[in-house]
């Protein structure tokens, strides 16, 4: 067993009760682990006088140093970049810059010279294209295959990818492959100055903690971020940079699987991860009904409308409005949340919006604590009020323009 | 004749699972083990496409010993056969080590045709176990299944989801799926099953059973490790409106103004 208990435990019994799956259990004054412990080290770090040392043995037989800046993967749909790539690119130029390494953005498919070209404006040193019919729509077993050839022969340090679809399948598989490191879904990254480690940080037991997370012995050390969580890279026009492009021969690559039909299933799909402003009702809305209330301020801001998973689930609003750790992570400038009481996982979803605003009737509700501005009362009775003064508002405005003209 | 493999992880429910704000750490008391619920629909559609072709479902699981009674769950809804792969050597696994593991014990069981996991597991929702293990078995894979729409003994044709629609993909056998909630609705357990379930061994297969590599399971074998774990911080000042609706509205407007959004 590699968890140990060195004599310096004073038997104070704080990693009995920080240890996220109760399998410490204290025996004379000493901590024994129990068979479910799963060495996840949060004891480790709770222990106030550093008497719990985990072991692992360093298994890796591959030069650290060789392996050099951050790339991002360039997931494209119909030769339209994701829009979490430019999120990413973004983040990512900010890693490069702290390790002073390159960013460089890996694009995949057919046509898409121009594509490679404008993701340069948006601060990429170096795009690597490979242009083939064979890329064009996204294969697992293809993409597995020409990614990890390209790690292989570029060794890039930093890897990430969006946490989507492909991004979600294409990780796990590549990181497989050549035997290294994937964090999931991360809401946040920093490069450790000390050791040049990037760090990790993502919610886990359903967003009721977080979890900072290294790959420190192997490469590249890669990671999955959702969509929405970064912002977008901004377009500067002293960025300069080049496109590399790629030949790999992919007339040998054979796959299993066939993508026989795509279909698009919602015409008018919610794009609330795009939405600068987003009013969101939770339980407090009351009923379907009552949601309209909501629709109409959002209608009036020329924003989106969002929910919590207790008002998608009562059926008053479809899951595509979902905001949360199981539904979107979003960040408007303004996030107007009603009747929402702000659970964890809810919040995980809206926290990285720059304008919090809260209605809620109960004074105590948590969303106060991450509001920027706090409205306590019933929703009901403020938000006609509040209609009402920006539809009188506005009809001065246009009533003073139309004066003037 | 299908042979089928089902991976199943047991998790805390974490719908239950709440932080204890004065301590600062999670309030476990009472917090039942259950099947990650997206498994419960990989058993589903394994006992479905078996009652279709024929064959037999094996439902295979890698954690600590009290896993075991989630197997017997298994069991209870119908499957032919459970494996329980445990070992203190596998504890500490990240998703890396997890799939090796997962892919050793399913080479032990030999001529598998098709792998069905959940979607993700709901406590550390990483859905990186079942491409994972696709790719250690070399099997192509596809994730988000909502629908089996054909199977045979050679092929599978399957509707994936994606984010605006769905794609239909085929995929040669043997493969792996992973599914989502819509694929199924789920069964209850039967009196047949739940007599077997009370008697049934759960046979249990350690590290050395299995011959695999000491330095790519448990703790050894995952590059990814955590380094620290802490509960979100409250960060922002807030600024509390008082009095009235109306005049809570009006300072409200007065925000909206100045953010230029009226
Ligand atoms: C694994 C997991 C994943 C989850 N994923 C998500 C997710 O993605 N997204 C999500 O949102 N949730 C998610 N949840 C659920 C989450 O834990 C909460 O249950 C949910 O967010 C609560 O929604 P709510 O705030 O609308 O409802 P409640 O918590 O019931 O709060 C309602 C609030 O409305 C206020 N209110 C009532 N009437 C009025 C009124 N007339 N005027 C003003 N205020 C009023 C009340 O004071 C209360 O604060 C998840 C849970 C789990 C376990
Ligand atoms: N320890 C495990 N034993 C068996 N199956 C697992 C295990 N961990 C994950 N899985 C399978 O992989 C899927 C995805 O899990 P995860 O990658 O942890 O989100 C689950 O739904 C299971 O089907």
């Amino acid at each position: 067993m590699s968890i140990r208990v060195t004599d310096s435990c004073i038997g104070c019994g704080v990693c009995m009760n920080k240890c996220p799956f109760g399998a410490i259990k204290m025996e004379n004054g000493k901590p024994i682990f129990l068979d479910n412990c799963t060495l996840c080290g949060s004891c480790v770090e709770a222990c106030p006088v550093d008497a719990i040392e985990i072991e692992k043995k360093v298994v890796n037989d591959i030069n650290l140093a060789d392996y050099k800046n951050v790339w991002v993967f360039g997931e494209q749909r119909d030769g339209e970049i994701s829009s979490v790539v430019y999120e990413l690119v973004g983040e990512g130029r900010k890693l490069a810059d702290k390790l002073n390494e390159d960013l460089c953005v890996v694009l995949y498919g057919n046509n898409l010279k121009k594509k490679a070209e404008e993701l340069i404006k948006y601060g990429v040193h170096k795009v690597y294209l490979l242009e083939n019919s064979k890329l064009e729509t996204y294969n697992d077993e293809i993409y597995t295959t020409v990614v990890t050839g390209m790690i292989e022969k570029y060794k890039p340090s930093i890897i990430l990818l969006g946490a989507t679809t492909i991004g979600r399948s294409l990780g796990p598989r590549v990181a497989a492959r050549i035997e290294t490191g994937l964090t999931a879904d991360c809401t946040g990254l920093d490069i450790d100055e000390e050791k040049g480690v990037l760090l990790q940080t993502r919610p886990a037991f359903g967003g009721n903690i977080m979890a900072t997370i290294v790959c420190e012995n192997h490469r590249p050390q890669m990671a999955t971020v959702r969509p929405g969580v970064m912002k977008s890279a901004l377009i500067k026009s002293d960025y300069k940079g080049e496109i590399i492009t790629e030949d790999f021969d992919l007339d040998k690559l054979e796959s299993k699987t066939r993508v026989i039909e795509i279909v698009k299933e919602m015409q008018d799909r919610v794009k609330i991860e795009e939405a600068e402003i987003i009013v969101a009702g939770g339980r407090g809305v009351g009923s379907a009904e009552k949601f309209d209330i909501i629709k109409k301020l959002a209608d009036l801001l020329g924003g989106a409308v969002g929910a919590t998973r207790a008002a998608v689930d009562n059926g008053w609003i479809s899951h595509d409005h979902q905001v949360g750790q199981t539904g979107k992570t979003v960040s408007p400038k303004i996030y107007i949340a009603c009747g929402i009481s702000g659970a964890v996982q809810h919040l995980v979803g809206m926290k990285p919006s720059d304008i919090i605003i809260a209605i809620n009737k109960d004074p105590q509700a948590s969303i106060f604590n991450y509001a920027t501005y706090g409205l306590v009362g019933d929703l009901h009775e403020i938000i006609p009020i509040l209609i009402n003064q920006i539809a009188e508002g506005k009809d001065f405005m246009e009533a003073a323009a139309s004066a003037q003209s | 004749m299908m042979n089928i493999v089902v991976c199943i992880k047991q998790v805390p429910n974490t719908t239950e699972v709440k932080i204890d704000k004065k301590t600062n750490t999670l309030v476990r008391s009472g917090v039942e083990s259950i099947i990650n619920p997206y498994d419960m629909h990989a058993i589903e559609e394994g006992l479905r496409i078996r009652e279709e072709l024929g064959g037999k479902v094996t439902v295979i699981s890698m954690g600590p010993p009290q896993v075991a009674d989630s197997l017997k769950e298994a069991i209870s809804l119908g499957v032919d056969d459970i494996i329980l792969l445990s070992d203190r050597a596998f504890a500490g696994a990240d998703s890396l080590a997890t799939s090796y593991a997962l892919a050793k014990g399913i080479e032990s069981i030999g001529n598998v045709d098709l792998i069905i996991c959940g979607k993700q597991a709901i406590d550390g929702d990483t859905a990186q176990v079942g491409p994972g293990l696709a790719e250690h078995l070399s099997l192509p894979h596809t994730t988000y299944v909502k629908e089996v729409s054909n199977v045979n003994d050679k092929n599978i044709k399957v509707k994936r989801t994606i984010e605006d629609g769905y794609e239909v993909v085929e995929m040669d056998l043997p493969a792996l799926i992973t599914v989502v909630k819509e694929i199924n609705e789920t069964r209850f357990p039967s009196i047949r099953g739940i007599l077997r379930s009370r008697e049934i061994e759960v046979p249990v297969l350690t590290a050395d059973n299995l011959e695999v590599d000491k330095n790519k399971i448990g703790l050894n074998g995952s590059p990814t490790q955590v380094v620290s774990v802490f509960t979100p911080q409250v960060e922002a000042q807030t600024e509390i409106f008082n009095g009235e609706p109306a005049e809570q509205a009006h300072k409200l407007v007065e925000v909206l103004r100045q953010q230029k959004i009226i």
